[in-house]
């Protein structure tokens, strides 16, 4: 029976349960949803009953009524009474949804005030002011996740992936999602809302992952013929298993690069060319 | 004794010029009515090509991942049928059926400018052939909104784009001419006694319109110029690299996008307001406060037009403030919904085609309105915008605030425009379609958004129930465009043998009903001295009370010629 109840409510409700932005923005719509059904029941009822009940029939003389100052002075009032308390409601919620928490005892380690590249007042913090910072970038048609962990000052050497991002959990994630062409929207539903990423802009969303998993999503933006398939996964790991992860990555890249180093010396010794530039 | 009621002078036309006919006629011509129809038949042309539009995309999407059309033809597809609807049909539409029958219902006998008004309908034509011209080579397929980066000569190189740009340009040149138009026609035209306090509530709506286009369309026509410029002659307004910004686009194109909705769905309602009343034989419930709430609605829409950028990095200032002004249109909204229910409240209502049409309507607009809240309500806004739920939201509000009244008044004056009668058996059944195939292929749609399936994508991953709400949506598609086909079937059958429908079959109350159908070039013999919002009333009322009192003092019945000319 309540499986039944929540089955038939998650029907009619968005995905919720990653992080605690996405269930208060769920809950905001439940709240709107109840609000709406009823009001929607006794419009349409109003409407459906009019038609039925004086509908023209022998001896149904229509009353020649041309408007009641009060009854519509009334409904003015009426309507923006329960919009005026939609919007209390939605000013309660927001501070929940817009601003995150601080990161669980396991991930504070992994949340730091630096690591931003850019500083921004759009940009929401936890209290502490400590999260762990990804920088999303959107491009045609795939989503590249950048951590922190530079090697050099300026962001260079940092460690990054492509479609997947792999996050710890019980940490307080900031995303900075930028564009490399045109606009796309980084959006996991389960994690909360999305929002675009705009060539010249940056635009910030953060989540935080109570229990491990993988969540799903896609851009949210037309970007061109391969719009549909440019999906995203976040990988939600014990903070743990995220230090191995992003050090194996670390090192992967850095052998990569050692590599193509390699590769490109060898190169110009048998080209007789100069240093082929970094692509 | 006999109280000879004075005959009505009558006017006899002695050498008077023959109509024009054959085709030369219907080109050169200034007449209104016939350019209302040259206006009514594109656009209603236009609206069965984006309806086709629309089905390959439902066919597309019956089944997941599914390669009947190429990715490349399917973003092809919502970009012409968005811009083919919007563009192509429901402004146009508007425009068509305003300029047939606002100098009717005002009692003029023609347009401010009839030759302008031929210029507006040519232009409109001229768009439509310039973007579908496209078809050929390469359509545009950046969507209807055209944004940028994606639209700019990088990312779109393809011809189509500009062809969208040239589309924006000649029916926006069209619409502004054609709102000029009607402007100085209600603003100068109108019958000896009818102030602005007995304006038909439809000519309240295109007086609004007209309003509203004349402030919108400059800044779309400024922006797709910038577009244009940024195409071809390199310059960097929406190039962050140079200085530009691609927001800026976004600002401009909802600046105008958002009235857009409003120019769309008004006049639809101003249809609603005039057919509820004729056949639920009553007078229209609190007519002050629906044309004010017409004029309230179309000022707040200057103020909501950021709605549509909730995601996009703007200040959390403009969230709020936004949200607010939206709320705040729904307000004057709600009034006009429950000032319709009132004026069915207690009367004797005719389920006519044309009643079912505009309560299916009011419904039908109910849903798009309240999904409207959930919209405007940023956070919420955050989940639900970009998804099937802002499809099935835009499509509840224009399918009731726009086809099904514009389905309504085709019912309610097509008597007028042809002479003939549609078949009340084939109105239900069309209405009964269309409005089953509207609920089918769009209240699921909700469920798709709420369930993570963005909008514009060619195909989907089975996930959940992806796949049976999507062919639930598909099978509703081609319900709605078998309802659209039987009223075409109607139409054409009415025509060639339609039961003739006299000057006035509806008993109705605004002045098109006043002169015979299809009205003279000219449209009136006399116009009438109008002495409240009900002309048509009055006339009808003062002939029963000369003929009943002329019968009861035994005197002659009235004149043949005060039946004709109506006083």
């Amino acid at each position: 029976m309540g499986t039944a109840l929540s089955t038939t409510l998650a029907f009619f409700t968005p995905q919720s349960g990653g992080s605690p932005n996405a269930n208060q923005i769920d809950s905001l719509y439940k709240i709107t949803l109840v609000i709406a059904i009823v009001i929607f029941a006794a419009v349409a009822g109003a409407l459906l009953y009019a038609l039925i009940r004086f509908r023209a029939r022998k001896g149904n003389v229509a009353a020649q009524i041309r408007g009641n100052t009060r009854l519509e002075i009334g409904w003015t009032v009426a309507a923006a009474v329960i919009l005026l308390a939609l919007a209390v409601v939605t000013f309660a919620k927001l501070s929940s949804i817009q601003n995150p928490p601080n990161s669980g005892a396991e991930g504070d380690r992994l949340a730091s005030d630096n690591g931003l590249l850019f500083a921004s007042s759009e940009r929401k913090l936890p209290p502490d002011g400590k999260a762990l910072n990804i920088q999303v970038i959107g491009r045609q048609y795939i989503w590249q996740f950048v951590y922190p962990g530079a090697s050099e000052p300026d962001g260079l050497g940092a460690p990054y992936s492509y479609e997947e991002m792999v996050v710890p959990t019980e940490t307080t994630v900031s995303l900075d999602i930028v564009s490399s062409d045109v606009v796309h929207s980084w959006w996991i539903p389960e994690l909360g809302g999305k929002f675009q990423a705009v060539p010249g802009y940056h635009n910030y969303t953060w989540f935080k992952i109570s229990k491990p998993g993988i969540y799903r999503g896609q851009c949210a933006v037309l970007c061109g013929r391969g719009h549909a398939r440019m999906i995203a996964t976040v990988r939600a790991v014990p903070p743990a298993q995220f230090d191995a992860w992003l050090a194996g990555r670390k090192q992967q890249l850095t052998e990569a690069n050692k590599d193509a180093q390699e590769a490109r010396t060898k190169l110009s010794k048998q080209t007789g060319a100069g240093q082929v530039e970094n692509p | 004794m006999a109280t000879y009621v004075a005959p009505v002078p009558q006017v006899n036309a002695h050498r008077a010029e023959r109509e024009a006919t054959g085709w030369t006629s219907w080109i050169t011509t200034t007449d209104h009515k016939r350019i209302g129809i040259m206006y009514i038949v594109t656009t209603f042309v236009f609206f069965l090509m984006g309806g086709v539009e629309a089905l390959m995309m439902r066919l597309q999407l019956g089944a997941p991942d599914n390669t009947l059309v190429t990715p490349t033809t399917y973003n092809q597809l919502f970009t012409m049928h968005g811009t083919t609807m919007v563009f192509l049909f429901v402004v146009p539409m508007m425009a068509g059926l305003a300029n047939y029958f606002v100098p009717l219902m005002i009692g003029a006998r023609d347009m401010a400018f009839p030759r302008l008004n031929a210029l507006s309908y040519w232009l409109l034509l001229a768009g439509g052939i310039v973007f579908y011209s496209s078809v050929f080579w390469n359509p545009p397929e950046a969507g209807w909104v055209s944004f940028i980066p994606l639209a700019n000569s990088t990312f779109s190189p393809s011809g189509g784009e500009d062809a969208w740009i040239y589309l924006i340009h000649l029916t926006g040149l069209s619409s502004l001419l054609g709102a000029i138009n009607l402007y100085a026609t209600i603003a100068n035209m109108r019958a000896k006694g009818m102030s602005w306090g007995r304006l038909p509530l439809f000519v309240w709506t295109i007086l609004t319109y007209s309003v509203l286009l004349i402030f919108a369309l400059p800044v779309i026509a400024a922006a797709v110029t910038l577009l244009l410029t940024e195409r071809h002659f390199g310059t960097h307004f929406f190039d962050p690299t140079e200085g530009g910004s691609p927001v800026l686009w976004q600002h401009l194109f909802w600046f105008f996008g958002h009235p857009e909705v409003y120019v769309m769905v008004l006049p639809g309602f101003g249809i609603i307001s005039e057919i509820l009343p004729v056949f639920a034989r009553k007078p229209i419930f609190g007519y002050k406060a629906i044309a004010a709430s017409t004029v309230a609605i179309a000022f707040l829409g200057f103020l909501t037009w950021a709605h549509h950028m909730f995601t996009a990095p703007v200040p959390d200032a403009i969230l709020v403030f936004v949200m607010i002004s939206s709320y705040f249109i729904a307000v004057p909204t709600g009034v006009k919904i429950l000032n319709w229910i009132a004026t069915l409240w207690r009367g004797s209502i005719e389920l006519t085609t044309p009643l079912l049409f505009c309560a299916g309507a009011i419904g039908i607009f109910l849903i798009g309105g309240i999904s409207g809240i959930f919209l405007a309500t940023f956070p919420i806004d955050w989940q639900v915008n970009e998804t099937y739920f802002v499809v099935a939201h835009l499509h509840f509000v224009l399918l009731g605030g726009a086809v099904m009244p514009i389905f309504g008044a085709i019912y309610y004056w097509f008597p007028k425009m042809s002479g003939k009668m549609l078949s009340e058996g084939l109105g239900k059944l069309s209405f009964a379609l269309i409005f089953l195939g509207i609920l089918t292929t769009f209240l699921i749609q909700h469920v798709m958004g709420l369930d993570g399936m963005p909008r514009r994508v060619y195909e989907y991953d089975n996930v959940g129930h992806l796949q049976l709400y999507n062919v639930i949506s598909t099978v509703g598609s081609f319900i709605l465009a078998a309802g659209v086909a039987v009223t075409v079937l109607n139409v054409v059958r009415s025509l060639r043998s339609g039961v003739t429908a006299g000057p006035d079959p509806w008993q109705a109350n605004t002045l098109e009903w006043f002169t015979s159908s299809p009205p003279p070039a000219n449209n009136f013999d006399v116009v009438p001295r109008v002495r409240s919002a009900e002309p048509m009333k009055d006339i009808r009322r003062e002939i029963e009370r000369r003929s009943s009192g002329a019968a009861s003092d035994g005197a002659a019945t009235v004149p043949a010629g005060a039946r004709q000319v109506g006083v």
